[in-house]
């Protein structure tokens, strides 16, 4: 029988990290995530697997040691709070650009700035839209439960390898310091030197051996016309993302007539407005987009016929509700309700919020 | 008679290491990295670690050290190179890995990294190099340009009230106990050469035998950026870098 | 069934194990849980709290306004929490420490007067559990043998020569429990 456990999602990230196979993380403190580097060190799995865990110097350090793991073929990953993830976003970018695979963790907390340690969700446009310089993209999870966070580990890993693409988990405060019921999946054994050169020996550096042309990591195109040819490619890979890709997860959509778009610990809370609304006559579903590049804008063109308004439900000042309307395209209102600076949202005021700006208007 | 008739096994006295690749170098003419490029090289081919050696090359005129070196490189943001170099080292502790990097990169942007990596005594090798000036961007003022030295951002000399001190790097990296072998050698002269070789060959065993972190600062000219012919800044450094950045061995364990 | 609770006190009363016990309880009888504490500097000594939720269904929103039980270690916890009990509700508070008991009438009040039975034990830190047999003896809903497996799994091995002196800890609570309305 699986094996199931209590774990807040920060435990569930780091024992899903050895559970996988992951060969490197590289982190530094900052609440509400530093259970992902405590339980790393706590369980030694150095010992259990052969897994490298490492306390940088800084994010950046960290985030870099990332890019140098990544660059040998090996399976690594960083965690960390919304100012820990700005100062990753140099080495997010250079990743991105030298098409390296990883999984980069990160645990919003209110901004701007120090802000708070209270859970938000407004790092969502530096997650989805870029964060770093230059036209990038990550893939982008966001969980809503423990179990989840313990499943996106594989998952980030799976989608970043078969991309050779930085994989974001898109968490919260409220999902990283919460305990639920997880089950534990089996260990996949790590690679072994000879399967990572077998698999990604064509541009892995792995050490140049007589048989291939030496490999360079690099992010570096002096030459515009050829900058230009990678970035196309670039597109081309997001595109196929964008095709392919594509996670979501509808509840009580079927006779809907409003719909509540939200993610993460959101989509928590509109789950209980969902069953207060009904409670009060009102048809409203939640449509929860699980990967947020890409975005699941088909699944909300499809739901358009029957819909009368949908509410975008996040903890900032309006972010995902910007691909909302992109998806919409105009033709239902769209309106935005979200609190601010660590304040989560209750399951009342989404539904006020609901009546407000569509019932009662 | 063909040039090829003259290149024979027989007549040989030197020939370009295998490691260095046939790309015509883009570095001025007079330059220090093509020489120390060379002594990497040669070492690389003469250890017989070609398939085991890994590089991190760093922004800086070396940003594209990996088109002259027939090994595997990964580029480095600036600054970074010793944190990528630790993760690679490592994860794989058989290899051999080295950073090479300018003094704009590991004394000024990339100081954290540095210190931190070589404290931990990551088993790596460093190669400095340290021409006081940044190059690649126009010959700006990097940490380590000397007192009242002109350059496009001192252009009435590096005045320590307003730019601080030059800094010392290698003094305080020798303090820390992760380093095993911190010395500061040249290029400029044949029997410097021959002394950097001996440097270079020595960290690369270190790291083959596991000791912790090695560090060589080369002390190097910038013709471009100093605005001096090669001769004439092989002497500027002898007389005005030498004494402020004596060479040697600083620790040897 | 759903059952909401949220355990409020001072940081170092066994606040956070109280519900975690309780949540792996729930998890050794096949229900779905959910455990969210309050975080941050105010963990530090002062007041903590946790919402554990138990349910036979996925749990919607991990964090909610209004709770089927309180359970109020300290005064700064029953000025914000008596309001936020469910009318029908259930408050449950240890007198020790509490200068204003609770007022409302629509609830059902209990006391527990753990802290002295805990010292009466010649053992503080069965104070907790004094606290959650008097919770369990009010809404048993998980039964005693699933919270001595719960004990099993979120106390390490070298603490489960405790679980007996818990176990009784647990029933003295259910004893000792007092309604006041």
């Amino acid at each position: 029988m699986a094996e199931l456990r209590l774990m807040k999602g920060n435990e569930a990230i780091a024992e899903a990290a050895i559970r996988c196979g992951c060969d490197g993380y590289f982190g530094y403190p900052i609440t509400p995530q530093s259970e992902v580097l405590e339980t790393l060190m706590a369980r030694m799995p150095w010992d259990e697997t052969g897994m490298v865990v490492l306390q940088a110097e800084s994010e950046l350090a960290a985030i870099n040691m990332v890019y140098g793991g990544a660059g040998c073929g090996k399976k690594v990953m960083t965690s960390s709070s919304s100012p820990g993830i700005s100062l990753k976003q140099e080495g997010i970018t250079y990743i991105a650009g030298a098409e390296l695979p990883c999984l980069v963790v990160n645990v919003v907390r209110g901004g701007p700035g120090l802000g708070t340690i209270q859970p938000a969700q407004s790092d969502y446009f530096q997650a989805v839209k870029g964060g770093g310089h230059g036209d990038y993209k990550l893939i982008v999870l966001a969980p809503a439960s423990v179990q989840e966070m313990y499943d996106f580990v594989d998952l980030g890993f799976e989608l970043a390898f078969k991309y050779r693409n930085p994989a974001m988990i898109l968490s919260d405060g409220v999902i990283g310091q919460m305990m639920e019921k997880v089950q534990l999946g089996d260990y996949k054994p790590r690679l072994t030197n000879e399967e990572i050169i077998k698999r990604y020996g064509s541009w892995a550096t792995t050490g140049k051996t007589a048989d291939r042309k030496r490999n360079i990591i690099t992010s570096l195109d002096l030459d515009a016309g050829s900058q230009e040819k990678f970035n196309i490619k670039l597109q081309n890979k997001y595109k196929e993302i964008q095709d392919k890709e594509v996670r979501f997860e509808k509840i009580a959509c079927d006779d809907a007539e409003y719909l509540l778009v939200a993610y993460g610990s959101s989509s928590r809370v509109c789950q209980k407005a969902i069953d207060i609304a009904r409670g009060k006559g009102i048809k409203v579903g939640l449509l929860r987009p699980i990967t947020l590049f890409p975005y699941p804008s088909k699944a909300i063109q499809e739901l358009l016929p029957q819909l009368k308004g949908i509410l975008s439900v996040e903890m900032s000042a309006g972010q995902m509700v910007e691909d909302v309307r992109l998806a919409v395209n105009g033709k239902v209102n769209v309106e935005h309700f979200g609190r601010m600076g660590g304040v989560i949202p209750t399951p009342n005021e989404v539904v006020e919020a609901l009546e407000e700006k569509f019932i009662k208007a | 008679m063909d040039v090829k008739d003259i290149i024979k096994e027989e007549n040989l006295v030197y020939s370009k290491s295998k490691v260095l690749t046939d790309n015509i170098m883009h570095y001025c003419p007079g330059c220090t990295h093509g020489v120390v490029h060379k002594i990497i090289a040669e070492v690389i081919e003469e250890m017989g670690i070609q398939d085991k050696t890994i590089a991190v090359s760093p922004v800086g005129c070396s940003v594209l050290a990996y088109n002259y070196l027939d090994i595997d490189w990964q580029e480095a943001a600036h600054g970074r190179a010793p944190a990528i170099a630790t993760a690679i080292s490592r994860l794989h502790p058989e290899k051999y890995v080295f950073t090479y990097q300018g003094d704009g990169d590991l004394a000024s942007i990339g100081t954290a990294e540095i210190m931190h990596a070589c404290n931990r005594g990551e088993n790596i090798t460093v190669i400095f190099i340290n021409n006081a000036i940044y190059g690649m961007t126009g010959g700006q003022m990097a940490p380590t340009t000397l007192e009242g030295m002109k350059t496009a951002t001192t252009p009435y000399g590096r005045r320590v009230d307003l730019n601080g001190y030059p800094l010392k790097i290698t003094e305080l990296i020798a303090q820390l106990p992760g380093t095993c072998y911190v010395t500061r050698q040249s290029g400029h002269t044949p029997a410097a050469v021959r002394k950097l070789k001996k440097a270079i060959t020595k960290a690369f065993e270190n790291t083959g035998k596991n000791k912790g972190t090695s560090f060589i600062e080369v002390v190097s000219t910038c013709n471009s950026g100093w605005k001096m012919p090669p001769v004439k800044a092989n002497e500027w450094m002898v007389e005005n870098m030498f004494p402020f950045y004596p060479l040697g061995d600083m620790k040897d364990e | 069934m759903t059952e909401e609770i949220i355990i409020a006190g001072f940081g170092g009363q066994g606040v956070l194990s109280m519900g975690k016990i309780l949540a792996y309880s729930g998890i050794m009888q096949d229900q779905e849980v959910s455990w969210m504490p309050s975080y941050g500097p105010e963990m530090r000594g002062g007041t903590a709290n946790v919402t554990v939720i138990l349910s036979d269904s996925r749990i919607s929103s991990p964090i909610i306004q209004e709770f089927d039980t309180a359970i109020i270690l300290n005064q700064q916890s029953m000025d914000k929490f008596e309001k936020m009990v469910k009318p029908g509700g259930v408050l449950i508070y240890d007198p020790n420490g509490i200068t204003r008991p609770p007022e409302r009438k629509d609830i059902s009040v209990y006391e527990i007067d753990a802290a002295e039975e805990a010292a009466r034990m010649k053992n503080a830190k069965t104070f907790n559990m004094i606290v959650l047999g008097a919770f369990l003896k009010v809404k048993p809903i998980v039964k005693l043998d699933n919270v001595v497996k719960g004990l099993e799994k979120s106390l390490p091995a070298r603490h489960h020569n405790l679980i007996p002196a818990n176990k009784e800890a647990i029933q003295k609570g259910m004893e000792i429990v007092k309604k006041m309305n």
